[in-house]
């Protein structure tokens, strides 16, 4: 029963959606497209679910103060700070448990949620993905000492497709014949070679997303069941 | 004059900025903290979110405001409620049904949209005639599209050993494939770099006032 309803509970769901997309009909149609709304739910709720998920494990750090257990303290009074304005007060437009929070919004010029979002989680999100510019140079340096044919391509593809994408690779080709423009070869790779590469790389994926799902729905691959 | 809260909301950002910047000098306090309440505050932002914009309208409102047109949708309901089962181990397999559902939607949906605009469309996207294209360099870029689409696909067949003809043109198709990685390393960079310019702008102008 924990087994062989769920693995029927996919296979029903999966031929459905299938056959709806080949016989656009009612039934099917109906079905599927009440089957997408209730997706739309239970994915809510798997979001909801990742979230708890971490902020146990957060709590359970703490309590057994495993090591650096004061930063997880941190991730969790930011969590339960930003829930708290968020479950109270609401977000953008939509009200929470105490309405809109008139007088809060007013004095700090947006709602607790939001300002927490504009002047901490975005500030952290951008910086924490600029730090990527520094780590994306030590990976050039070392995809150039590995001295390959693939890396000095890869390499140079990647220096033509920025020059060609910034003011100064026009400005450094711009006495030369059109044909040797920095932005016309790089529009010719973004184009031609990089549609090639990507076009392979798109089909190769939906072959493997088919099969994958294939195995899924007909109880071939089992290992979302807990490995049995 | 500026306001209290607005100078605080810059302070903010600029000591979160610095605090994470600090990893590139080595792992250190301030960037465990900043990092950790990033985690804390990204979760907390996505389950909000989740609840308003998903689970309120989809669910609650409707069964609310018209629940005989959508009493059905206590089905969903409850299996939301057994997927949060999981969060405790001793119910945890409550959680495989609602899995289940997922699971099954998804592939089904996978498969028939995969193939339609993954697999048909960019196949017959690289069904052209370069000899209709009307330009010299077009023509060449159209069959440098073939040639570099089908010498990529068989880098990623498998069943055939890479050796002989198939191994040439394998290694063709690693070329584009490199090509491609090249492009998309170009791009990334370029990305990152405008995300560490406006960084740098918000510290010099917004933080600092040194730039106008």
């Amino acid at each position: 029963m924990k087994y062989k309803l769920p693995l029927l509970i996919a296979f029903c769901a999966g031929i459905l959606m299938i056959l709806s997309e080949f016989i656009p009909r009612r039934p099917f149609s109906q079905l599927s497209g009440t089957l997408e709304s209730w997706f739309l739910i239970i994915a809510g709720f798997a979001i909801v679910l990742g979230q708890l998920s971490l902020l146990k494990l957060n709590i359970m750090k703490v309590f057994s103060k495993s090591e650096n257990w004061q930063y997880h303290l941190a991730a969790i009074i930011s969590f339960a700070v930003m829930f708290l304005f968020g479950i109270l007060f609401g977000m953008q437009r939509q009200a929470g448990l105490l309405g809109h929070g008139e007088m809060l919004s007013n004095l700090i010029g947006s709602k607790p949620f939001d300002y927490i979002f504009i002047n901490l989680y975005q500030h952290l999100m951008a910086a924490m993905f600029s730090l990527l510019a520094f780590f994306i140079a030590s990976a050039a340096y070392r995809a150039f000492i590995a001295r390959s044919l693939e890396s000095t391509l890869l390499l140079s593809v990647s220096v033509l497709v920025m020059l060609g994408n910034t003011s100064i690779g026009a400005a450094m080709t711009n006495s030369l014949p059109a044909y040797l423009h920095l932005p016309n070869i790089s529009a010719f790779i973004m184009d031609f070679p990089n549609t090639a590469g990507q076009r392979a790389i798109i089909i190769g994926a939906g072959l493997g997303v088919i099969g994958s799902s294939l195995r899924l729905i007909l109880g071939i691959e089992r290992s979302w069941l807990g490995g049995k | 004059m500026t306001d209290f809260w607005t100078v605080l909301g810059i302070w903010i950002g600029a000591l979160a900025t610095l605090s994470i910047w600090s990893f590139l000098y080595k792992d250190n306090p301030f960037y465990k903290f900043a990092e950790q309440i990033f985690v804390g505050v990204s979760a907390a932002y996505w389950f909000i979110f989740t609840i308003y914009n998903v689970l309120i309208p989809n669910l609650f409102d409707k069964l609310i405001t018209d629940f005989n047109s959508n009493w059905l949708l206590l089905i969903p309901g409850l299996l939301g409620i057994m997927m949060l089962m999981k969060i405790f181990p001793k119910y945890d397999w409550l959680g495989k049904y609602p899995i289940a559902l997922m699971i099954g939607t998804t592939a089904g949906l996978s498969l028939v949209r995969f193939l339609e605009t993954d697999v048909i469309n960019q196949i017959i996207a690289t069904m052209i005639n370069p000899l209709n294209s009307g330009s010299a360099v077009v023509a060449f870029g159209q069959v440098i599209l073939i040639v570099g689409t089908i010498s990529g696909l068989v880098y990623f067949y498998f069943s055939k050993k890479h050796e002989g003809f198939t191994g040439g043109v394998a290694k063709t198709g690693i070329i584009f494939l490199m090509v491609s990685f090249g492009a998309a390393f170009g791009f990334t960079a370029m990305a990152r770099i405008s995300l560490l310019i406006g960084r740098l702008q918000f510290l010099l102008g917004d933080w600092l006032g040194l730039l106008r």
